[in-house]
C-alpha cells in the first residue's frame, strides 16, 4: 500500500467516522428560532446551531445543519423572511453543520439565477470533495478563500470570516455580523461539552484556544460585562463574552495541567488517572457520546506530547 | 340596605387579593450580624467551611489565582444574584402595575452593588428556552404564597458562591423566600448546582427597611492592562497541590483540614462531634 493510499484510508475513516457520529445527534420535532439581535437570528434542532440573517437583500444562512432535517430548517427559515437564500456559510465541513446545504442552496438563488452561493474556507472544500466523504457536489462550497479573513456586504451590514488555522478542524471560520454585533463561532465554541479537537481533520488544542481568544478579541462586552456582542455557539446557548471567557479560562488551564504533567513524563493512563478535568466534569464531562472527557484529555495529551506543526501561542 | 351590603361585600372581594399582598416595597438595607466576615471583608483563601461543595468545586477554588481578576475580561464582571444578596448591598424594590387593572406585573429591584438591575416577573410567563442567553441577575418569576414571595430564577451566569474562587456554574437555579416582618425583611435563598454543589446551598440574610435613600456604589467600568509583560491568552491559575496558600487558613485558625475544605457533612450540627475527633492542622510547607 502506498503513502498515498495510507492517507486516503485514514481519511476515509476519518470522515466515515464524523459522519457517523454526527448524524447520530439527536433530532428534536421541532426546530425553534430565537431572535439574538439586530438581524440575526438562532435556529435551534436541526444539528449543529444555525444563525439566519434577513433583510431587504435576501437571507444569509451560517450553517445548515443534518441533511435528515433541511427540509424542516428550510421551512423554519421561510417563517422568518420569504426573501430567496443569496448566500450560505459554512463554519467548517462536519456533516451536522453541512448536511442541508444541497437543499438550502437549489431551494434559494443568487442575483444571477444560480443556486445559492456556499461560501467556506478551501479546507472545507478540500474535505467534502475527498471521494471518502461521498458529500453530493451540490452540497461543496462554490466559494472558498485561503487567506485569514475574508468579508462581504449583505443586508446592510458587512459580514466578516476569520480563518482560524487548526482549531476544532483546519477550516474554521469565525462569522461577525458587524452591524448586528453577532458573532457564530460554529464548533470553535460550544457550551454542551468539552471542545472537540478533531485531529484527524486538522485541528489542535492550541488552535482551539487562538480561536477562542479571537472571540474574545473581537466581543465587546456593555454595561457591567454582560450582553453586547453576542456569541452563537456550535452546540448549546447563545452567549456573551463573559460565558466564552469562562470557557476559554477552562480550556487554558487544562492546557496548562496536561502540559505541566507532559513535562514530568507522564504518561497517558497517569494522565488520565489525575483527572486533570475534575472541576469541570459535572458540566461538559461525559463518558459516553461525541466528545467524551477521555477523548479531549487524549488529543490535550497528543498535542502536547507532539507539538510540531502545532499552532503557536498567540 | 342588604343590596348595599352585597355590592360592598362583592368590590371587597374583588379587591381582596392585591390589598392582601404584603407590600416590599422601599430602600432595603442589611444588617451583617449573619456571617459578617465573610460577607464584608470577604473569605480567606482556602476557607471553604460550611459550603456544601464536591471535589470538583474544590479543585477549582485551590486552582484559583486572584491574579485572574487582572485579567481584562474579567475586570467588569459583576456579583451574580445568588452571591449578592449575601454580599454587600442595598436595593431598592418597586412595583410595576397595570394601569388600569392593577393587576402586579413585576417586582424590579435595583441592587446599588455595580448599579445592577433585577426583574421578577409575576405575570405568569414561562422561563426562556435553555438556549437563551445567562445574565448576572437571571431570569426570576415570583408568586405569593400567603404572606411569602416565593421567586424562582434560571439562566444565572457563572461566577462564584464564595468570594475565593470557589465557582458557580451557569447550571445553577435558586428559589427564594422573602418574608417581611415589619421594618425587617428575611431572604432566605436556596441554590442549586449540580456542578458545584453536593447538597443544596441555603442561607439567610435580614434587610431593615430605610427611611431613607440608600447610598450607591456606582461601576462606570473600563478595563486597563494591568500587568505589561504577561501573554494576552495567558490565565493565572494555580497546577493541583501547588498553590502557596495551600493549608495556610486552616493552619491560622486551627480548623482541622478536612473541615476547612467544607463539604455537605461539614454543614450539619451532627459535624461537631466529627470536628473534635480530627487532628489539629500542622504549618504548611513553604512552596
Amino acid at each position: 500500500m502506498t503513502a498515498r493510499h495510507l492517507v486516503t484510508v485514514a481519511v476515509a475513516v476519518a470522515l466515515g467516522l464524523a459522519a457517523r457520529v454526527h448524524t447520530q445527534a439527536q433530532t428534536p420535532a421541532e426546530i425553534s428560532s430565537l431572535h439574538v439581535q439586530g438581524n440575526v437570528w438562532l435556529l435551534v434542532g436541526a444539528g449543529g446551531n444555525v444563525a439566519v440573517q434577513t433583510g431587504d437583500e435576501g437571507v444569509l444562512v451560517v450553517d445548515t445543519g443534518l441533511a435528515q432535517n433541511a427540509d424542516r430548517l428550510l421551512a423554519a427559515i421561510k417563517k422568518l423572511s420569504d426573501k430567496p437564500i443569496r448566500w450560505i456559510l459554512n463554519t467548517h465541513f462536519h456533516p451536522d453543520h453541512t448536511g442541508g446545504n444541497e437543499t438550502l442552496s437549489k431551494s434559494g438563488n443568487k442575483t444571477n439565477g444560480q443556486p445559492a452561493e456556499i461560501l467556506s474556507h478551501e479546507n472545507v472544500l478540500t474535505r467534502m470533495s475527498a471521494p471518502a466523504a461521498k458529500r453530493p457536489t451540490a452540497a461543496w462550497p462554490t466559494d472558498t478563500y485561503f487567506p485569514e479573513e475574508k468579508d462581504i456586504f449583505f443586508n446592510g451590514e458587512a459580514v466578516m470570516l476569520y480563518h482560524e488555522p487548526n482549531a476544532h478542524t483546519d477550516g474554521d471560520s469565525i462569522v461577525f455580523f458587524r452591524r448586528s454585533d453577532v458573532v457564530v463561532a460554529g464548533d470553535t465554541f460550544v457550551t454542551t461539552s468539552y471542545p472537540f479537537i478533531d485531529q484527524a481533520n486538522g485541528g489542535s488544542v492550541q488552535g482551539e484556544l487562538n480561536a477562542l481568544n479571537r472571540i474574545l478579541d473581537i466581543a465587546v462586552p456593555a454595561h457591567e460585562q454582560e450582553g453586547g456582542t453576542y456569541v452563537i455557539s456550535g452546540h448549546g446557548r447563545i452567549c456573551d463574552e463573559a460565558d466564552v471567557l469562562e470557557y476559554r479560562d477552562m480550556v487554558t488551564i487544562v492546557r496548562d495541567r496536561i502540559q505541566d504533567m507532559v513535562k514530568r513524563g507522564l504518561t497517558l493512563d497517569q494522565v488520565k488517572a489525575a483527572k486533570p478535568t475534575l472541576d469541570y466534569d459535572r458540566h461538559y464531562g461525559s463518558d459516553t457520546g461525541f466528545v467524551t472527557t477521555a477523548g479531549f484529555i487524549e488529543a490535550v495529551y497528543k498535542d502536547l506530547k507532539n507539538p510540531q506543526g502545532k499552532p503557536r501561542v498567540r | 340596605m342588604k343590596w348595599t351590603c352585597g355590592v360592598v361585600a362583592l368590590v371587597l372581594a374583588v379587591a381582596a387579593p392585591a390589598a392582601a399582598q404584603m407590600s416590599l416595597v422601599g430602600e432595603w438595607s442589611p444588617r451583617y450580624h449573619e456571617d459578617q466576615p465573610d460577607r464584608i471583608p470577604g473569605p480567606e483563601l482556602g476557607d471553604y467551611t460550611g459550603l456544601p461543595i464536591n471535589e470538583g468545586a474544590r479543585l477549582a477554588a485551590d486552582s484559583w489565582d486572584a491574579s485572574r481578576l487582572t485579567l481584562r475580561e474579567h475586570q467588569c464582571k459583576v456579583h451574580n444574584g445568588p452571591y449578592i444578596l449575601n454580599g454587600p448591598i442595598q436595593f431598592r424594590l418597586w412595583e410595576e402595575k397595570d394601569l388600569r387593572t392593577q393587576q402586579l406585573l413585576a417586582y424590579h429591584m435595583y441592587l446599588n452593588t455595580y448599579e445592577q438591575e433585577r426583574t421578577i416577573w409575576m405575570d405568569g410567563r414561562p422561563h426562556p428556552p435553555e438556549w437563551a442567553p445567562h445574565t448576572w441577575q437571571g431570569f426570576s418569576t415570583g408568586k405569593w404564597e400567603g404572606d411569602i414571595l416565593t421567586v424562582y430564577t434560571t439562566h444565572i451566569k457563572q461566577e462564584w458562591i464564595r468570594r475565593n474562587g470557589v465557582p458557580n456554574s451557569e447550571k445553577s437555579t435558586m428559589v427564594e423566600h422573602f418574608i417581611r416582618h415589619g421594618g425587617i425583611m428575611t431572604h432566605l435563598e436556596i441554590w442549586d448546582d449540580p456542578v458545584y454543589l453536593s447538597e443544596p446551598l441555603i442561607r439567610s440574610e435580614d434587610f431593615v427597611l430605610n427611611e431613607r435613600s440608600g447610598g450607591n456604589w456606582l461601576w462606570p467600568c473600563e478595563y486597563v492592562d494591568e500587568i505589561v509583560d504577561r501573554p494576552h491568552s495567558a490565565v493565572p491559575n494555580y497546577l493541583p497541590g501547588q498553590s502557596p496558600f495551600e493549608g495556610d487558613f486552616a493552619y491560622r485558625y486551627g480548623v482541622p483540614v478536612e473541615a476547612a475544605k467544607g463539604g455537605a457533612e461539614t454543614t450539619y450540627p451532627e459535624y461537631q462531634a466529627k470536628l473534635r475527633t480530627l487532628p489539629k492542622p500542622t504549618k504548611p510547607v513553604t512552596k
